[in-house]
């Protein structure tokens, strides 16, 4: 079985994060960033898959649109046991939106298909950055194949595929056959840590570059000027207050009850 | 905060990024709980060989990662500054695995590196005795050869690992002379005579076990001595000073957390008005601290980068451990003063910190004896030219 895994890098939710000043679009260029977390159980699920599919050829092959800086999503996959990767790297894609990403990814899927059929794409269940979980659902539908979103649990028999959904108040297990696009949860496994024989051996692991032209969009479709949602401004969120200390002086209970009065929270 | 590093190659930069995602997620966060229970975390071991973490300085061809010492003892700092115990449990696995590495026959390293590297059979180091710590000559575990065996009698102390490690490297006397006297042994943990003492009460690293190993009749198969007999001593004198380096590391990794925790303690901590970080009397603690383990590191570096380089290293080991070890004693003592009543409760780590820095000054070659090494290399020159 043959996956393509589509990655975002995506700045450090750890670290300082913030959105540009000229076009309020994410800074993804002066901060340290890294492949989303949420993805990193996408390429997991992909190398269950291949790997449970003993004897059977399958290769996953994980794919980004981002800055250069980007590659490093690649690489951490790489590393993780992913096959080969693709990066589609244009200045002029900065500032898409979700519908100009999907549709370069879609693009991008088409021509890996291209060489060697694929059977599933598996994305994260959202970016940590901008938390849409509306790509896959774009994908299927530039892709015409079916998609099933938010799988908790999923398993492979020859050409169907079985997604157990987790909802609020029920729980569903659908099939569907390949070809597919899926979406997985972070309850949906456990993502290995890259080895130090992986990291060896990503270095020797093909990794293609493709521009808008080796796609054929033309650069009027992607971007900012091309996105359907602008942002008019942001703000970056005020420090936190200091906290308030009391001394107990005898007095501490009934201070502590006049706090939570005043907030309302008794 | 990250310490910045200059590292000789890009797969080194990766490696590192990989040893702090596993020291962030799966060491930190359960080190101070564990520490506390005295629990032995010897699935943390499996997890560091799986990732490849414990093969760095080992040849290719027996599962090891052919990484420089200098790479290799960065990724021994960030554990230890991540967790001490594992530090130094990874810095004793090493001695003993190089033994292996270093004086195994081709069978025996085929046979047993891969799975040493890989995590599955974690080893202890068997040398000092209750009578013999920094005196190795004092050694009286005796192997005496009987028909396809060594039959080994005696009590092994102060050892890392001791009832948890899957095998135990062995130095026994199997003979009187003064400097052939001595043999290593790969020991299984599972022969028959070999038993236990109860944990040693320690002041810190509580979480890594040391108990006595005593040997009662146990039978060793003479195809697990190592090297030749009478190759004791060499084989212990030439894992010496690599172990020196890795405790240097370790002591650096534990004197830059209690730094981190100092300096992130001064950012907060409002007193009068103001950050105590703000006060020049903390500022020059926190200045000091950082001098203490920035040359330190950079120390244990140069001995690192003379042994990469395959030149002489011995003084240069032994000074990187005095150094080391010594700053780490300070560091985390000024940690606890930094943070102050707070740093004297087990609420915060750097108390902790401060009783597993002590040790760093005793085991693995006292500072004293460190300072016998430095100070004999530098006066056998002079005879030497006179």
């Amino acid at each position: 079985m043959n996956i393509v895994v589509c990655v975002k890098y995506v700045p450090d939710a750890t670290g300082d994060r913030r959105f540009n000043d000229a076009d309020h679009t994410v800074d993804r260029v002066g901060v340290d960033g890294l492949l989303s977390e949420l993805d990193e159980y996408a390429v997991e699920e992909a190398l269950k898959i291949v790997e449970a599919s003993d004897g059977s050829e399958g290769e996953v092959t994980v794919l980004t649109v981002g800055p250069e800086q980007a590659a490093d999503a690649i690489r951490k996959s790489l590393q993780m046991g992913a096959h080969k990767g693709v990066h589609v790297l244009d200045d002029a894609i900065h500032g898409s939106d979700a519908a100009a990403t999907s549709l370069l990814l879609a693009e991008a899927i088409k021509k890996v298909g291209a060489e060697s059929a694929w059977d599933l794409v598996i994305c994260g269940m959202a970016s940590t950055d901008g938390s849409m979980s509306v790509v896959p659902a774009m994908l299927a539908e530039r892709l015409g194949v079916a998609q099933v979103t938010f799988g908790s649990e999923i398993s492979v028999t020859g050409d169907m595929v079985s997604i157990r959904r987790d909802g609020d108040t029920a729980t569903e297990t659908v099939e569907a056959s390949t070809p597919l696009v899926l979406s997985v949860t972070d309850q949906s496994n456990e993502p290995r840590y890259p080895s130090f024989k992986g990291i060896m051996a990503a270095k020797k692991k093909p990794v293609e570059t493709w521009s808008l032209a080796d796609l054929g969009v033309p650069a009027e479709q992607v971007g900012l000027a091309a996105a359907w949602t602008k942002v008019d401004a942001s703000a970056a969120r005020p420090p936190r207050e200091a906290g308030t200390i009391v001394t107990d002086e005898g007095d501490g209970a009934a201070r502590l009850v006049e706090f939570l009065a005043g907030q309302k929270f008794i | 905060m990250a310490v910045e590093r200059l590292l000789p190659s890009e797969e080194a930069y990766d490696l590192l990024a990989l040893t702090r995602d596993i020291c962030a997620e799966r060491l930190a966060p359960r080190a101070a709980a564990d520490e506390a229970a005295e629990r032995f975390p010897r699935d943390v071991f499996t997890l560091l060989g799986q990732s490849g973490l414990l093969s760095l300085p080992f040849a290719e061809e027996y599962g090891g990662g052919d990484q420089p010492y200098e790479v290799y003892l960065q990724m021994l700092e960030e554990i230890a500054g991540a967790w001490m115990s594992i530090g130094v449990g990874v810095s004793v696995h090493s001695l003993s695995s190089y033994a292996v590495s270093t004086h195994g026959t081709a069978q025996q390293r085929k046979d047993l590196l891969p799975d040493m590297l890989g995590g599955s059979q974690l080893g202890a180091y068997c040398l000092s005795e209750p009578q013999a710590g920094s005196d190795v000559s004092g050694i009286r575990t005796k192997a005496v050869r009987d028909g396809d065996a060594y039959l080994v009698n005696g009590v092994k102390a102060w050892i890392s690992h001791g009832g948890h490690a899957d095998f135990y490297l062995l130095f026994a006397r199997t003979s009187d002379d003064a400097k052939r006297g001595l043999s290593t042994f790969h020991v299984p943990a599972d022969l028959a005579g070999l038993s236990f003492g109860p944990p040693e009460k320690k002041m810190g690293l509580t979480a890594s076990s040391t108990t006595q190993v005593i040997f009662e009749d146990v039978r060793v198969p003479a195809d697990r001595l190592l090297g030749a007999e009478g190759d004791g001593m060499r084989v212990a004198l030439s894992a010496l000073d690599s172990g020196r380096l890795g405790i240097a590391a370790c002591a650096v990794g534990l004197g830059q957390a209690a730094l981190d925790v100092a300096v992130r303690y001064a950012g907060e901590r409002q007193q009068f008005g103001q950050p105590i970080g703000e006060f020049q009397g903390l500022q020059f603690l926190l200045a000091d601290m950082a001098a203490a383990v920035e040359s330190a590191r950079a120390t244990y570096l140069h001995a690192a980068r003379l042994r990469d380089a395959g030149r002489a290293f011995s003084r240069a080991a032994s000074i990187a451990k005095l150094v080391a070890t010594d700053a780490a004693m300070k560091v985390t003592t000024d940690a606890v003063q930094v943070l102050g009543g707070y740093g004297y409760t087990r609420e915060f780590p750097v108390e902790r910190y401060m009783r597993e820095a002590k040790v760093t000054q005793i085991f693995e070659g006292t500072n004293q004896i460190q300072r016998m090494v430095i100070a004999r290399d530098l006066l056998r020159r002079v005879t030497a030219e006179a």
